[in-house]
């Protein structure tokens, strides 16, 4: 008899088949918030990057313009995520315990680019840094640490 | 001379004048619904509609924390423009969030925020997210924000 396949089948399965091809766009599609904010997982510079594509609907100054800060701290705690799940052997999203986001300028309507680097991976936690940034890497609109349970 | 009865309609107000505010100028907190569902001297409670694209576990129905970052950013500021009796130019210098146990999927999410301190340049906010019940909070938050002259 037919059994649907479990949601955490579907995960482990679209995780595998990331590792083993590279299509990194899957794993954003598979996660509802994701295709919502519009990030997107990319690697199209030899390093795997965030991108959170411009939309009118991500500002929260109409005034300014700028994004809204709840729209960084989505994008660079899916940023953490995503590191995770490309770099661990984790077969289901990572649960998040603690995230601390600094707000360093503000966000231009435009697309928003995040890095997130493991500092460390123990084996119940991770500790992780992110960066958002838009024309120029070495001026940061916003930074996270971040620390997730992986087990 | 403010009296007991003329303050419920001030909040009245005073909530209107927000909401207004929320859904013209702040197009990423209409886009999500957020509302705001309680007004106090220094606080603010605001809600979150429980949405399918808000959801960062597909196999759980948990909301993202980005989500949940987004209604506490939002119930944190207007509880500095509570604290300062108006509306004020101000931006999130820094905000953290523990997560104390996952959102549950399907209902609604609440942010009271409250401005302990304020300063000329800076405002301190600390923030619960629960489902009603304020006892048994999802998130605990603490945040800063600077007051931009105007």
């Amino acid at each position: 008899m037919d059994t649907p396949p479990s949601p955490s089948l579907r995960i482990a399965n679209i995780l595998r088949q990331v590792r083993l091809t590279g299509e990194y766009p899957l794993l954003a599609e598979a996660i509802p918030y994701a295709r919502f904010l519009g990030i997107g997982v990319e690697n199209t510079t030899g390093e795997v990057l965030c991108r959170m594509r411009y939309a009118p609907m991500l500002i929260g100054n109409s005034s300014i313009p700028a994004l809204h800060g709840g729209t960084l701290g989505g994008l660079l705690e899916s940023a953490a995520i995503f590191e995770l799940l490309l770099r661990t052997q984790t077969d289901r999203v990572p649960k998040i315990i603690s995230i601390t986001v600094d707000f360093l300028r503000s966000g231009r309507p435009q697309d928003t680019l995040a890095k997130a680097t493991i500092t460390r991976l123990g084996r119940r936690v991770a500790n992780l840094q992110v960066q958002a940034w838009q024309e120029d890497r070495s001026r940061p609109i916003a930074s996270a640490n971040a620390l997730f349970l992986v087990s | 001379m403010a009296s007991d009865d003329t303050l419920p309609d001030d909040r009245r107000q005073m909530m209107e004048s927000i909401n207004r505010f929320l859904q013209d100028s702040v197009p990423h907190n209409h886009e999500l619904g957020l509302r705001v569902e309680d007004l106090g001297v220094a606080e603010a409670t605001m809600r979150l509609p429980y949405a399918e694209k808000l959801v960062g576990n597909p196999e759980t129905g948990v909301l993202h924390g980005g989500a949940v970052t987004t209604l506490i950013d939002a119930a944190c500021g207007i509880s500095v423009f509570m604290k300062m009796a108006r509306m004020a130019r101000i931006a999130t210098l820094d905000l953290r969030i523990d997560y104390l146990h996952p959102a549950a999927p399907g209902k609604d999410l609440l942010a009271r925020a409250e401005c302990y301190k304020l300063t000329r340049a800076v405002a301190f906010v600390r923030a619960l997210a629960h489902h009603g019940d304020p006892a048994n909070p999802v998130a605990s938050a603490q945040g800063t924000f600077i007051i931009v002259e105007d």
